[in-house]
């Protein structure tokens, strides 16, 4: 990599970096967090015996989805992985994938899917 | 290498840290270490709160299957039915919303608009500080019911799970407090309102631990 194309990365990144509040407004962030109470709304509900017995088997996956739902909304948005560098999004997501990959095997030594 | 290097050196030696804007110092990355720096923890609690999560999950599978199988009975086999699904769920949004009013304080700081930011800066403390609240009424609740931290495995794991989680709400709310101290005392300034963003991405970090929690501890069957 030469000085001028390290330089150039450098300066779009760094622009990147800084520019990520301007993205989104004040009341977009309140129409997100509506969004988020809704998904958490929809989540208890589940919770309520009639919901839980017409979801049947599908419970837990309904469950994994919103909760997946609400985590990537929170990380990309409130978190602005969305908006900052790509560097942030991949030393996070390192952190998280080695733990799920870490610990499917410590339960699975465990057989906890059995 | 060097050639690369050479560059941000002599840019980061005319500047100095006398120039207000700090932001703008380049890095070998162009990004801020600070905030490098906390994503890599927050990389790394991952790993803490998935083993505690997994830890979790084990012992509560174990636990289970002794009380299927008639192993313990009475106090020692109590688990999910002293939970309040209701009161969570109440806990569980009022740390969500806290999310809302943590960015709308880094909002704020960008802007240069310290008012709304130790308004937004307060309130997410206040939100957290009920969290806490809640938590303890719930731990002194169940430990009213009989199930204590060492009533059985599923206790064990629920109480170190939970309460590493209040640990770090706790902490949070620490953070906040001293940032609202520092901009009363006039040292937080949009000059490094990045300040605020980088306990922004723990509290966030903090809000989206208790979305699995909440899922998996309380929802999930």
């Amino acid at each position: 990599m030469s000085t001028d194309t390290a330089a150039a990365v450098d300066t779009a990144d760094a622009h990147d970096d800084h520019d990520d509040h301007e993205h989104i407004s004040d009341s977009q962030y309140i129409g997100i967090a509506l969004g988020l109470a809704v998904l958490t709304a929809l989540e208890v509900a589940t919770a309520v015996g009639s919901v839980e017995e017409a979801l049947g088997s599908l419970l837990v996956p309904v469950l994994m989805i919103m909760m997946i739902m609400k985590f990537v909304v929170v990380a990309l948005y409130f978190m602005h992985l969305k908006f900052d560098n790509k560097i942030l999004t991949q030393v996070f997501f390192a952190g998280l994938i080695l733990a799920a990959a870490v610990y499917a095997i410590f339960l699975s030594a465990f057989r906890f899917w059995a | 290498m060097a050639d690369v290097l050479t560059p941000a050196v002599e840019d980061h030696a005319d500047h100095g840290h006398d120039d207000h804007h700090e932001e703008h110092l380049p890095t070998n990355t162009g990004l801020s270490h600070n905030k490098l720096g906390m994503w890599v923890f927050l990389g790394s609690e991952c790993l803490l709160f998935g083993g505690l999560i997994s830890t979790f999950l084990l012992l509560k599978g174990r636990h289970e299957g002794q009380v299927e199988e008639g192993l313990i009975e009475g106090e020692a086999a109590l688990a999910t039915e002293v939970f309040d699904i209701w009161f969570t769920s109440l806990s569980s949004f009022v740390l969500l919303m806290s999310s809302l009013t943590m960015v709308l304080a880094v909002s704020a700081a960008n802007r240069g608009d310290s008012v709304r930011t130790r308004l937004w800066l307060t309130t997410t403390a206040f939100l957290g500080s009920v969290f806490i609240a809640g938590q303890v009424y719930e731990f002194t609740s169940f430990v009213r019911e009989g199930l204590g931290y060492t009533t059985n495995q599923f206790s064990s794991a629920f109480y170190t799970l939970t309460g590493f989680h209040g640990i770090h709400v706790t902490l949070g709310i620490l953070m906040l407090v001293a940032l609202v101290m520092l901009s009363f005392s006039g040292r937080l300034n949009k000059g490094n309102a990045e300040t605020v963003e980088i306990v922004g991405l723990y509290w966030h970090f903090v809000d989206v631990v208790w979305i699995f929690v909440f899922t998996i501890v309380y929802l999930v069957p």
